[in-house]
């Protein structure tokens, strides 16, 4: 009988089955462990106040929970926030010293610019220049929303300040290329002198408004009271958000959450980019993407026609291609050392030489910038494409090559109107998983141009509005950053999860994007012959 | 008088004259000593056994053998007073002139109406009533029309594969070519479309000279006027279809029509 059993494969389906299960395990493990967490993320959750054996309180929420090892006893991590006054975030402490817990109403959670979350009580507003606030639950919330306005002047008053820097920045350039060139006492070099200067008055003014401003603003403050009664006086104005999530309702709890959506895609990162929003991060990684795709998919592409439509077959076109299916195995660390040599260093170098020589020793191009990165990962991806091209191409029947040659149709004009649009799903598909593992890399980006914290995004609405020189921040480069290199990385943890998922759903949306595509593509070219 | 020059003059007035063909697959020769001359306005049928020649030697005629690598060809080749292997030679324009339907339908995964106005495009065409009036009537000269004007604009690769062959017939004449080579045809359709296609050709035959390749005997004869018998790469036996199947000058002619050999 097990001859026969043996033949029937049943034992060969089983192991199929069984490997196929092991790989969706693993993958709906790691799905749910970001999706799980990610999504928690921004939930507001309860202040617990402890109340323990020596007398002591404690304000803060429970993070975890966990068995003492060698024990029964239990011990719970609390997140305390008020680094300024306690030093650190996160406390353990034990469950058997916790006398009594509760939850009481008027806990309020500030989110501040600095120095993380505050748990306490407010105490006292001391507020001027505006209508004494209302007394009642939700004053704070009122004076903070009362000082809006004001807010929005300080802050387009710098937006004022950066913009009058660039405008002397500029300047400064023309001024460094006049040098340069051994141009001097020009009236038009006087007249940038004399410009320069102009700024610069203005720009000084404008600081001096900006300081006064914002030196009032600071002084409307609220005192707060820590769980054992210490007092703290916060300014106003360094309260990003505040709330108090023991009365809130699950509506208000949903209108929080969605606000601290908002923020995570729209606004920027915070607290060396523990806190806050990822929109430059996002932004970068799209590009990044986009980028990549523009320079490395038709350069993949034509090479890919190269090798299977116009080179000979024989020795040497079997050696590319074999050296071209062993690029995809290069550590992508090793791509990203040749882009730092080569692009950066080597073409970046020279441009600045030929174009940019009045600037030196700063570098412009031949420093890290997402031009560079782009073409390194292009770099990295592009066998996946031409090997993909090759394929697609392989893979129609010779006739149709034929028939419309027959039909008096060039080389050219048959791969065009043939042969290309038929390869079209193959080669996107090869496209899509290059895509999928270029958007994943963080190696080659690391010493190729992205950043912890760019100053200003690769594209915006100053001339020339597209900055490829520009350093740029990344969601890739975010994660390993606030989760292994921050000074806080418990409590950068759940920023981990959000940027993890945030990643992932990116990859997603714009492989799926490819993925419709190609649908469509196979749709129209399909070939559903014997 | 040498044997080619007495199959050349088999025919009075040949639009194709093959003269002294040899044909090279890298070292092994396919074709040996070729020469006859095919009327214009006739259909002309190449018979013989599987691996005889026959594909190799109508690939000559609109030199589909350049794709073939390793390949050479000597001897002569003229149609019209042409000599198509000249080097200098347009291949885009004997392919314009030369039109050939294949053994394995190959229509393109595009809308029928694409499939046969994808010559004419080609060649430069973009008027709409051009193309549409030129598809239309290939279509029916194919005798498709009726079959496919409700779905014009559909996959092609939802046809039937007799449909598929007629289609590449319809995109064949739909460039106006004056010889048209086909190549086992019917090889692969059942018989309802094989008597559809033999109609066909004999129809075309009208405005068209054809060479067609094929193993069935009796096709042979209901459709073609001249026939040439070869047999490992030589021309065998070469003259009026009538002549060949009735009264064989060679014996191995006789054997292979018969069915005693092949
Ligand atoms: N691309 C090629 N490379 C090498 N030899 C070839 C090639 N094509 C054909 N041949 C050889 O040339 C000879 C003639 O082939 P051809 O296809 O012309 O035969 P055929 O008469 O059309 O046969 P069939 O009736 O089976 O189609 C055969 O011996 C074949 O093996
Ligand atoms: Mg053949």
């Amino acid at each position: 009988m097990s001859k026969k059993f043996w033949q029937q494969g049943e034992p060969f389906v089983w192991a199929t089955g069984l490997a196929l299960s092991l790989i969706l395990f693993l993958t709906m493990l790691l799905l749910y462990v970001v999706i799980a967490n990610g999504l928690m993320v921004f939930w507001p959750k309860q202040v617990a106040l402890a109340t323990l054996s020596d007398g002591r309180q404690l304000l803060g929420e429970i993070v975890r929970e966990e068995v003492i090892p060698g024990g029964q006893a239990k011990r719970l991590q609390f997140k305390i926030g008020n680094r300024d006054l306690y030093g650190l975030d996160f406390k353990w402490v034990d469950a058997s010293s916790i006398t009594s817990m509760s939850f009481p109403q008027n806990v309020q959670v500030l989110e501040r610019q600095e120095f993380g979350n505050f748990y306490g009580f407010l105490s006292e507003l001391e507020v001027k220049g505006l209508a004494p606030p209302a007394t009642g639950s939700n004053s704070l919330e009122q004076t903070i929303a009362a000082l809006d306005s004001r807010k929005k002047e300080v802050s387009l008053l710098g937006k004022k300040i950066a913009n009058l820097n660039r405008r002397v920045e500029m300047i400064d350039h023309r001024l460094i290329q006049a040098h340069y060139d051994k141009e001097e006492n020009t009236p038009a070099l006087a007249a940038l002198q004399g410009e320069k200067e102009g700024l610069k008055t203005e720009f000084e003014a404008l600081v001096g408004i900006l300081n006064e401003k914002g030196a009032a603003l600071a002084t409307n403050q609220a005192i707060f009271l820590d769980a054992n009664g210490r007092t703290k006086a916060i300014p106003l104005v360094n309260i990003v958000r505040s709330y108090q999530p023991n009365a809130m309702s699950v509506l208000a709890k949903c209108g929080y959450y969605l606000e601290r959506m908002r923020e995570l895609f729209l606004d920027e990162p915070r607290e060396s980019n523990t806190e806050g929003g990822l929109f430059p991060a996002i932004f970068g990684t799209i590009m990044l993407i986009l980028l990549m795709s523009v320079l490395s998919f038709p350069l993949g592409v034509l090479a890919g026609i190269y090798l299977r439509e116009y080179a000979k077959d024989g020795y040497l076109v079997r050696l590319v291609r074999i050296a071209v299916n062993n690029l995809a195995g290069i550590p992508s660390i090793v791509y990203g050392i040749f882009g730092l040599g080569f692009f950066v260093y080597g073409v970046g170098g020279s441009i600045d030489q030929m174009f940019f020589p009045e600037r030196l020793p700063t570098p412009t191009f031949g420093t890290g910038g997402i031009l560079w990165t782009s073409l390194t990962l292009g770099l990295l991806t592009v066998p996946v494409v031409i090997v993909a091209t090759e394929e697609a191409l392989g893979a129609i029947s010779p006739g149709i090559r034929e028939g419309s040659q027959a039909l008096a149709a060039t080389k050219l004009q048959t791969l065009t109107r043939i042969l290309l649009p038929m390869a079209s799903p193959g080669i996107l598909t090869g496209f899509i998983l290059a895509m999928a593992r270029a958007a994943g890399e963080v190696a080659p980006l690391m010493i190729t141009g992205v950043v912890k914290l760019a100053p200003a995004l690769p594209l915006d609405g100053v001339f020339p509005y597209l900055h490829l020189d520009r350093k740029f921040m990344h969601l890739g480069f975010h994660i390993y950053d606030i989760g292994f290199q921050s000074p806080n990385v418990e409590a950068a943890k759940p920023m981990v999860y959000v940027t993890t998922l945030l990643l992932i759903l990116i990859v997603l949306l714009l492989t799926s994007t490819a993925i419709h595509l190609r649908n469509r593509m196979r749709q129209r070219y399909s070939v559903t012959d014997v | 008088m040498p044997r080619s020059d007495s199959a050349i003059s088999v025919i009075e007035n040949p639009q194709v004259v093959i003269k002294d063909l040899n044909l090279y697959y890298g070292a092994s020769q396919a074709l040996h000593d070729l020469s006859f001359g095919i009327p214009a306005g006739q259909v002309t049928a190449l018979i013989g056994p599987s691996g005889c020649g026959k594909s190799t030697l109508l690939r000559c005629i609109n030199r589909m053998n350049d794709l073939v690598d390793g390949l050479r060809v000597e001897g002569s080749i003229t149609i019209d007073g042409e000599n198509i292997n000249d080097p200098t030679l347009d291949v885009i324009e004997l392919r314009r002139k030369v039109g050939m339907v294949f053994q394995k339908w190959n229509p393109f995964p595009k809308s029928i109406y694409e499939n046969v106005v994808y010559g004419l495009r080609i060649a430069g065409i973009k008027e709409r009533t051009t193309l549409e009036e030129a598809a239309e009537k290939s279509l029916k000269r194919a005798a498709l029309w009726d079959e496919v004007k409700e779905r014009l604009h559909q996959s092609a690769m939802g046809l039937s594969g007799g449909q598929m062959q007629r289609l590449c017939i319809a995109r064949a004449i739909a460039v106006s070519p004056e010889i048209i080579l086909m190549d086992e045809p019917c090889s692969a359709l059942d018989p309802r479309s094989t008597a559809r296609i033999e109609e066909l050709i004999r129809e075309l035959r009208e405005e068209y000279t054809i060479i067609i390749v094929t193993h069935n005997m009796q096709q042979a004869a209901r459709i073609s006027d001249y026939t040439a018998y070869m047999y490992l790469g030589e021309l065998v036996e070469y003259g009026p279809t009538q002549q060949v199947f009735t009264v064989p000058v060679k014996k191995e002619t006789e054997d292979y029509i018969t069915g005693r050999f092949g």
